[in-house]
């Protein structure tokens, strides 16, 4: 399935993460990395809960009024349900593990240029490369 | 109470952020990563734009105060180690986020909007954190002898 290329929308949304992590490093003093903010929400659930719920409804809510703002967001998931659900459960341990993912690594820990999510985001960009290379060009889903 | 109403303004900015760059939506992310294929490079805009937009925010954040507003210090990630529970871990979060297309911070904002794909893959997602956390757990804190 094709997707329009968007520079100019895949920026500003950046820069919006950008924003929010720098924010949310100022005011709470914490990292915006989604695998930590959400896992101390799931039991043993973490004593600061409040903000951390304060901020994923915030991070739900916000694209629904967007889009009933009459915003766009091109949405498309050209995955089966069985494989959506064997993705989230490898993404939750792996994430476990790896002690973060895209935003947490990928942009917190870069921007502070830490070695250690230097290493995790290089790690699992490749993987998910060669996952997408074996999933749709040698078992061709 | 403020605590609270900034954090939720701060996730709605990290929400709508996401929502239209595009990284809450599969098919751009499955084609980011198939160069072979349909390739779309838009992410590589997401991606620049947010850690520089946050390398300079660190920055002016660490140079101008010495606690968070909030807080009474930054909380930085103490562990610096490359092992292999890093690298194994972050292997195995990049064979997941291949096989669906969302990852965790993508996955949450579409929660509202991205109907029962979004949910189904959420609820596996937390699954496994609960699984890999109770495995940890019991691997950590071997069973007391009798």
């Amino acid at each position: 399935m094709e997707t329009e290329f968007t520079p100019w929308m895949s920026l500003a949304g950046g820069v919006l993460i950008g924003i929010s992590a720098t924010l949310l490093m100022a005011m709470n003093g914490r990292i915006a990395g989604m695998t930590g903010i959400l896992t101390g929400i799931i039991p043993p659930i973490s004593t600061d809960w409040p903000w951390r719920i304060a901020f994923l409804l915030g991070a739900v809510i916000a694209p629904v009024l967007f889009l009933a703002a009459g915003g766009a967001i091109p949405y498309a998931v050209p995955v089966s349900l069985p494989l959506l659900a064997l993705g989230g459960l490898i993404v939750g341990i792996g994430v476990y593990y790896g002690a973060g993912c895209t935003s947490g690594h990928g942009v917190c820990g870069m921007a502070r240029l830490s070695p250690r999510s230097i290493a995790a985001t290089v790690t699992f960009m490749i993987f998910t490369g060669l996952t997408v290379y074996v999933v749709r060009h040698i078992v061709g889903i | 109470m403020q605590k609270l109403i900034s954090s939720g303004l701060i996730g709605a900015i990290f929400g709508l952020g996401i929502a239209i760059s595009g990284m809450a939506n599969p098919a751009k992310v499955l084609n980011f990563f198939d160069v072979a294929g349909t390739w779309d490079p838009s992410l590589i805009f997401v991606m620049g734009g947010a850690l520089i937009t946050t390398a300079l925010g660190y920055l002016l954040v660490f140079g101008a105060r010495k606690k968070p507003v909030f807080d009474a210090e930054f909380h930085l990630p103490g562990n610096k180690a490359i092992d292999s529970r890093l690298i194994a871990g972050s292997a195995t979060f990049g064979i997941g986020w291949g096989i669906a297309g969302f990852c965790p911070g993508g996955a949450i904002p579409a929660l509202g909007f991205g109907g029962v794909s979004v949910i189904a893959f959420t609820g596996a997602m937390v699954i496994g954190i609960v699984l890999a956390r109770s495995f940890d757990g019991l691997r950590l804190k071997p069973a007391k002898p009798f």
